[in-house]
Order: structure tokens, then sequence, then C-alpha cells
């Protein structure tokens, strides 16, 4: 018995488990230091969940493009933030016009409609753009082959952008003030914050019916189960592959419009980088392939952000602990990837693809 | 007569109109405009002409290259024909431009200026219609280019290329030309840093005709040279590497101190690349975080020497080691986590580890050990013997110590039994271990040592400032060196240094390009991946790896292909 443990022991387990309970033990210390410090009262932690939850259903949104594309390419579309940024950039610009126009003051939600068929439209003619110019010629290539081309993608799509529309930040006109707030048991809760939740879930819910009722999601699922045999069946796979781009460019130009609305500062060029890899690991959190897992995953990773820095690290005498927001996600995201890779809701995935 | 000549109007048009949309692209973007602040003929031809004028050039050759097997005035009226659409998007533009202020609506780049720019001045019918031939006359140019036979088409090449390398890299020439001859052979040849037209022409028809010459007498002489090697051996064959040896000694007294910074910051991009070349380029683990080992580097050797309340005052050489060894370290710790993950994961990972390195860099959480946003200041010079490494030629040969010593190490590596054992695990992880290949010891020395590298690197970086702030080390920095040995060629040494010319060097020189760097890194990225993705220079072994897939066994080259099962 002593012998097998001795033979199985190793040191990189040994330091894999001081890692997960120093992890663990630090986030239980310091919740309950926080929590006992008293400095934040109930409603406080509401008002920061629910900001959590609207941050984290644009998350949300753009994860689900990585999770598409994920699913059928086996591809991370590390350009996938600058599609959304694609949309949210250019319909800032339009937003701005209407703005100096006066329209956007008179008929808020017919312009909001507009800003939001421009974002998509945008943002999906970029992704379908990306996939036909850049991504459709390395099929079949080495791995790491398509990851490079994305990672240059990106590079080339945040600067061709702020070629077009310059290096200064622009801001959104500010639809969001009109819905006001909701007292919600002493919480004030801005309303623009439930609106964007309830779009982003109206539109996963729109894209698990599409996916699951219709001919389209069917083969969608077909070519993501098997390129080959889909071919076989007569599924064109090329055409399938060019659709899940599109619809990851219409939901990722939605997540650019609800990000004006709730957050109508600091729109600009680089604005989707981060956002991207923070929906990418909202996408892996989930179980990347899975659209519940990425909705789940974003709501989980915004909530994470916008409580952890108060509650994880103030108890821990950290100062200025907000800074530390982004450092928050990315721990979270190497987590994850040692110690649940599949994720809340993947499944287990062979060796071929993890 | 025009019976005979069959034209594939609709592909031609839709060709030409792609091409027009690419140029009307660069224009809306600001690239032509920018690009035409830097002359290359003085008064007479810009970059922005040159991106401009490539695209309907290469259109033509492109159509050229397709339908070569067409007649040739057939092949050449194509060009003409995509070289006069290719301005129809052009002529939108000019008319855009001067019917509505653009600019107004975000547009930042659409000024009349541009539109100006695009009609040489000449008004918007006439300037129209110049541009419109011209488009013209480049398409043709670019297909008769493919067409014209090689003894004609060598030199043109030559001469054309020749001229617009010296107007690009005129810093260059001009630094060479005044540590040479004197500023006055500068006033000669140049006027504000670009060639006079005269000097251009000239240098164009010197080029040309020494191509010529060489195209056809060259013969004889490359007879006689070839008969001569066996004669003097050795000695002949060592002239080059020796030439080479002592232009990279004297580099700096020949560039000068605005040229030797730049050496020197291609120097420590070098030292990175050979770094990361063994993570990516052997192990084939691709590391995007790997700004955090330099970033390791520079501040661990910030803390120990900084004279500041920050530091503890030690003296460069004493700091060194202990620098590396943090580096290497840190390698260490940053790979255990990461030794189950593969490829895209690991690449997202370790950028993340980046960006929490920065992030913790410039908190205020550490900002008792690290100065938080305003760094850490008063780090001192290199010093050997009581002389003080300041002037940036001064350290070119310190770095060049450092490029020197990294690439014996990782030339020495590649070929041993760990460098096998790299590849091994690069080409497949699962056949590595079940040949016996430790995975966890093979991947952790790879992080290290390429973590050693980058941390030498940041231990220079840090004197050369006299100061470091959390800025210096973002991603961008990784990207660039992942970008430079992909130029370059993965696993290639050789490589390492050409990406790094290629593209650290070379934008330094393209002050003008600063804006458009990463664009370009971007789409160049996404070029080599489709055209070349083995790279510049690449290695032999990786040539064939990714050459393997692409080339199917032909039944004619003797043997039984082997049968799929």
């Amino acid at each position: 018995m002593r012998q097998q443990f001795l033979e199985r022991f190793s040191w990189i387990d040994l330091f894999l488990w001081v890692l997960r309970v120093g992890v663990i033990v630090l986030i239980v210390w310091g919740t309950i230091r926080s929590l006992a410090l008293g400095k934040y009262s109930a409603t406080t932690w509401l008002s920061l969940i629910i900001a959590g939850l609207a941050q984290g259903s644009i998350y949300a949104l753009i994860a689900l493009g990585y999770t598409l594309i994920y699913g059928v390419l086996l591809m991370i579309n590390f350009a996938h933030g600058e599609v959304y940024m694609a949309g949210a950039f250019t319909s800032t610009i339009v937003a701005e016009a209407l703005k100096q126009s006066g329209y956007a003051e008179r008929y808020p939600i017919p312009m909001i409609g507009l800003l939001l068929v421009v974002s998509m439209v945008v943002s999906t003619v970029v992704a379908v753009l990306l996939e036909r110019v850049a991504y459709r010629p390395l099929r079949g290539s080495p791995r790491l082959v398509p990851l490079i081309t994305a990672i240059g993608a990106s590079f080339a799509l945040q600067y061709i952008f702020r070629g077009l529309y310059g290096s200064a930040f622009h801001t959104y006109p500010e639809f969001g003030r009109m819905w006001g707030r909701w007292n919600v048991g002493g919480a004030t809760i801005q309303v623009v914050q439930v609106v964007v939740l309830v779009a982003a879930v109206v539109m996963m819910v729109g894209l698990y019916l599409f996916v699951e009722r219709t001919k389209t999601g069917k083969s969608l699922r077909a070519v993501s189960e098997d390129k080959e045999i889909a071919a076989l069946m007569g599924i064109d796979v090329d055409r399938v592959i060019a659709i899940t781009f599109a619809i990851g460019g219409l939901l990722a130009g939605a997540a650019g419009v609800c990000r004006g609305l709730y957050q109508p500062q600091g729109m600009y060029w680089f604005m989707g980088f981060f956002p991207g890899l923070k929906a990418f690991t909202a996408a892996v959190l989930g179980g990347i392939g899975s659209i519940p897992g990425a909705m789940l995953g974003g709501l989980f990773l915004g909530v994470f952000e916008s409580v952890g820095p108060n509650l994880f690290l103030e108890g821990l005498g950290i100062p200025a602990a907000y800074q530390l927001k982004d450092v928050i996600a990315f721990t979270m995201l190497v987590l994850v990837l040692m110690f649940r890779p599949q994720g809340i809701m993947g499944e287990k995935l062979a060796e071929k693809k993890a | 007569m025009f019976e005979s000549i069959r034209l594939d109007w609709r592909s031609l048009v839709r060709l030409g109109l792609l091409a027009g949309v690419i140029a009307f692209s660069l224009c809306t973007i600001g690239m032509v405009e920018t690009f035409n602040e830097r002359e290359l003929i003085s008064g007479v031809f810009t970059v922005g002409h040159v991106l401009l004028f490539a695209v309907p050039a290469g259109v033509g050759y492109l159509c050229a290259k397709d339908s070569s097997k067409s007649k040739r005035i057939a092949v050449l009226a194509s060009g003409f024909i995509v070289g006069l659409f290719s301005a129809l998007p052009l002529i939108v533009l000019v008319l855009l431009v001067r019917a509505i202020d653009l600019r107004e609506l975000g547009l930042v780049n659409m000024s009349p200026a541009l539109g100006d720019l695009l009609t040489f001045n000449l008004g918007g019918v006439v300037g129209s219609l110049v541009l419109m031939a011209l488009t013209g006359v480049l398409g043709l140019a670019g297909s008769a280019v493919h067409v014209m036979p090689d003894r004609i088409r060598r030199p043109l090449m030559n001469g054309v290329l020749g001229t617009l390398g010296v107007g690009l890299f005129s810093d260059i020439v001009i630094a060479l030309l005044r540590n040479l001859f004197g500023r006055g052979a500068v006033r000669l040849l140049f006027a504000a840093g670009s060639l006079k037209p005269g000097v251009g022409i000239g240098l164009f028809i010197i080029l040309a005709g020494v191509t010529a010459l060489w195209e056809a007498r060259g013969e004889r002489f490359r007879g006689g040279l070839a008969s001569m090697v066996p004669i003097p051996g050795r000695h002949l064959r060592l002239v080059g590497p020796v030439l080479g040896i002592l232009v990279v000694l004297i580099l700096p007294l020949l560039l000068g101190t605005y040229l030797s910074e730049v050496a020197d910051v291609v120097g420590l991009y070098i030292l990175m690349g050979a770094g990361l070349n063994i993570v990516v380029g052997l192990a084939g683990l691709l590391d995007l975080g790997y700004v955090a080992f330099y970033a390791i580097g520079a501040y661990t050797m910030a803390v120990l020497t900084s004279q500041t309340e920050l530091g503890y005052g030690l003296s460069f050489w004493t700091a060194l080691p202990l620098t590396v060894l943090a580096a290497v370290l840190a390698g260490f710790i940053l790979g255990v986590p990461v030794l189950r993950m593969r490829g895209d994961y690991l690449a997202i990972v370790t950028l993340g580890f980046g960006e929490i390195t920065r992030i913790l860099a410039l908190s205020d959480f550490l900002k008792p050990l690290f100065g938080g946003a305003q760094g850490i200041q008063k780090i001192p010079n290199i010093s050997i013997a009581g002389v003080e490494f300041v002037k940036p030629e001064h350290l070119y040969y310190f770095i060049l110590a450092g490029c020197l010593l990294a690439f014996f190490i990782s030339s020495r590596l590649r070929d041993s039994r760990l460098g096998r054992q790299w590849m091994a695990m690069r080409e497949d992880e699962d056949v590595a271990e079940a040949m016996g290949i430790n995975l966890v010891k093979t991947k952790l020395l790879a992080f290290a040592i390429g973590a050693g590298f980058a941390g030498l690197a940041g231990a220079i970086f840090a004197p050369k400032l006299s100061a470091i702030f959390p800025h210096s080390f973002n991603l961008i920095v990784s990207i660039n060196v992942l970008c430079l040995i992909i130029v370059g060629g993965m696993g290639s040494l050789p490589g390492v240094v050409v990406g790094a010319l290629i593209l650290v060097g070379m934008p330094e020189l393209l002050r003008e390009f600063t804006e458009y760097r990463l664009l370009l890194y971007g789409v160049l990225l996404i070029v080599m991946m489709i055209v070349r993705p083995e790279g510049f220079w690449p290695s032999e072994v990786r040539k064939r790896e990714l050459r393997a897939g692409s080339e199917e066994p032909s039944p004619a080259g003797g043997g039984n292909p082997v049968e799929p099962t």
C-alpha cells in the first residue's frame, strides 16, 4: 500500500494540491473577513450582484460566439472580441451622429432598434469576412496555424477600426437613463441592467431554439459532430461554418449595443480585447461547446468579477482591490482549466479536443 | 482584329472592383494619407503612392498569372481593364470626400486632402480621369511584368525595388554615408531625408544596367568563379562569414547613436526570440505570456540594483545571476499549472499569466515592492571594471554578447538529447510519452530555459532605460516576439534574427508607420500562415513537417504509396 502510494506520488501533484487548497483557503478566509468587517450592507451586495449579472450577460453573448465556433471548427477564434468591437464601435459612431441630430432624444426606442441593426450587421459582416479571408484557406492545417492567424486577425481588425474612426474615446447617448431606477428592498437597481439581462436571455433562448429546432441548426450540430460525415450526408460544410460565424457575429453585435446601453463611456478601438478574453473565460467556465454553458459561465463570471474584489480580496487586506478585477477573471480561467477543464456544463472532452 | 481576343469581362470587372475596394479601404483607414508624408523621392514620389499604386499593379500581375495561357495581347488587355476598373471605387471615394465632410460623421481620415491626393491636385474631373488612366497603365505594367522575358524583367525589377529600398531605408543609407564620406555626400544625394529626383533615376539606371550586364555576361564570370573555388579551398569560403562578423562588430561605428539604439532594441528582441524559440519553436508550447518573464527579469534587476528606497543597491554583476535564476524559477512555477494543457488553452492561460503579472506590477497592492504605476527609478548603468556602458553604441556590444551566448546555448540544446525530446514532444505528445520521454521534466525545462533568456533580456533592459514602468511590459511585447519567430521560421535560429530585423528593426526605421505597425503585423501573420507557414528562414525539420500535409505522394514517384487503412 505504502509502496503504491510512493510510486504514484509526484511533486507536481503535491504542488497542484497545495495550490488548490491554498486558493480555497484564501477565498474562504477573505470572504469571512470581508463579511466580518461589515463594510458593505446586504443591499450593496445585491446591487453588485445585479451589476455583475448585467455585465455577465454581455460576456455571455460574446461567449456564445466562441462556443459555437469552437463547436464546429475546434479552434479558438481569438479575434471574436474584435468582432464585438466592430459592431459596438460602429454603432457608437452612428449613435453620436443620431445624438447630434436630435433623433436619439426624440425617438429613443426606434433609434436603439436602428443601432442594434447597425451593430449586428457590421459584426456579422466582419465575422463572415474573417472566416472567408483568414480561416477558410487554413482548413486542415496544424492546430497552431489557425490560432496564430486568429491573433493576427485580432490585431489587424483593431488597427483597421482605429484607422477608420480614430483613436479617441467615444460615448453612447445616455439611453439607459430614460428607464430610471427601481427600488427593491432598499437596493437601487438601474432598469437598464434588467433590460440588458432580459435581452440577452431572450437571444439565447432564440439561439437554443434555432440550434435545436431548425434544419440549419440540425446541420450545424451535425457538422460539429463530424465534418466529414456531415459532408457525406449532403451538408454544405463551408456554408454551415459561415453561418456559424454569422450567428456569432449577430450575437456579438447585440452584445455591443447592450454594452453601449449599460456602460456608455469608453468606446474605442481596443474595447474588444479584454471582453473577448473574458468571454472566452466564460465559455471555458461553462464548458466550451455548450450553449447553456456559455450563458451560465458568462453570468457567473460577471457576478464573480463584480463581487470578487470586495468579497475575496478586501478581507485579505489588499488596498484598492478593484484594480485587481481582471486578475480575478484570469485567475479563474487558470483554475478552471487546471482543475475542471470541461467546465460547469461541458461533457468530458476527448483527448483530441482538449 | 479584336474578334480574336476573347476577354472574360465579368471576372475582370469583379477583380478590378475588388482591387479598387482594397485601395478604397486603405484610403479610408488613413494609411495612404499617413504614408504620403514620407517622401521616397524628394517632391515627387511618396510611400503613400507606392501603397496606392501597388494595388492595381499587383492585381494586374495576378490577373496575368491566372490567364498566362491566353495570347499575350489578351493578357495585357485584361491587365489594363482590371487596372481601369480598380480606379472606380477610388473615384467614388473622391466624389464622396468632395461632397460631404465625412470627418464630422466620425470617419476621421476621410479628409478633403485625401481627395486632392487621389486626384493629384488636378481637380475633380481631370484628376479622376488621370487617376483612371494611371491605374490602367499600372495594371498593364503589372501584367506586362508577368509576360515579359526574364532578361528584361530582372533588370527592371531590381532597378525599381532597389531604388524603392534605398528610398525607404534612407535613414540607414544616410547614416552610412555620413559616417563614411561626411555630410557633403549626404547633401549631394539626399534632400530632407529623401532621394533627389535625379539621383533616384540614376540609381534606377545603375541598378538596372548592372543587372542587365550580369544577365548578359554573368555566365562566364560565374563559370570562372565556380572553377576558382576548389583551388584556394577553404580561404575563399571563409571570406563571407569573416566579413559578416566584421560588419557586426563595427556596426555601431557605422550607424551612429540613433541607429545603434535601434540595433539594441533589435538585439533585445533577438534575445527574447531565442528564448521563445525554445518554448514555441522546439517544444511546440504556444506561450502568449512570454512578457511575464521579461518583466520578472527587469523587475528583479530593478529591485536588486535600484538606488531608491525600493532597491537593495547591489551591483549589476551580483544581481545578474540572481535575476536569471528568478526568471528560471518563475518559468518552473508558471509551468506547473499548465503542464496538462495543450494548444489553444495553453495559449490563453499563458496570456492570462502575462496580464496578471502586469496588473499586479501596476496595482497599489504591490506598490511597496514594485512602485506601482511610477515604476522603479535610478537603476545604475552596467559597468565593467569601472567603465560604464551608457551610450547605445557601448550597450550594443553587451547585448551582442548576450545574443551570442543565447545562440550558443540554444543551438547546443537543439542538437542535444533534450532538444530531440522537445521536438518529439512537439510532433506528438502521446507518442513522445510512449517513447519514454518524461513530459513533465521536458516541458518544465523548456519553460524554464525560455524564461531564463527573457530574464536576461529584462536584466539588460532595466539598466538600459535606468527606470522601468509596468507599461513597458504589456501584451504587445509577447505578440511581437511571437510574430518575429513565426515570421523568421519557428525553430530556426537564423530565423529569429531575420524576424527581429523585419518586425522590430524595420518599423523603427519607418517611423511614419508606427500607427499602422500592428495592423501590418496582423496582416503579415495571416498572409504568412496562408502562404508560407514555415517562415522566411525555416529550419529543415519544420519545413518538412508543414509541407508534408499538402504534398500528396505521387504514384509516379516510384514505390507504392501506403494504403490508408
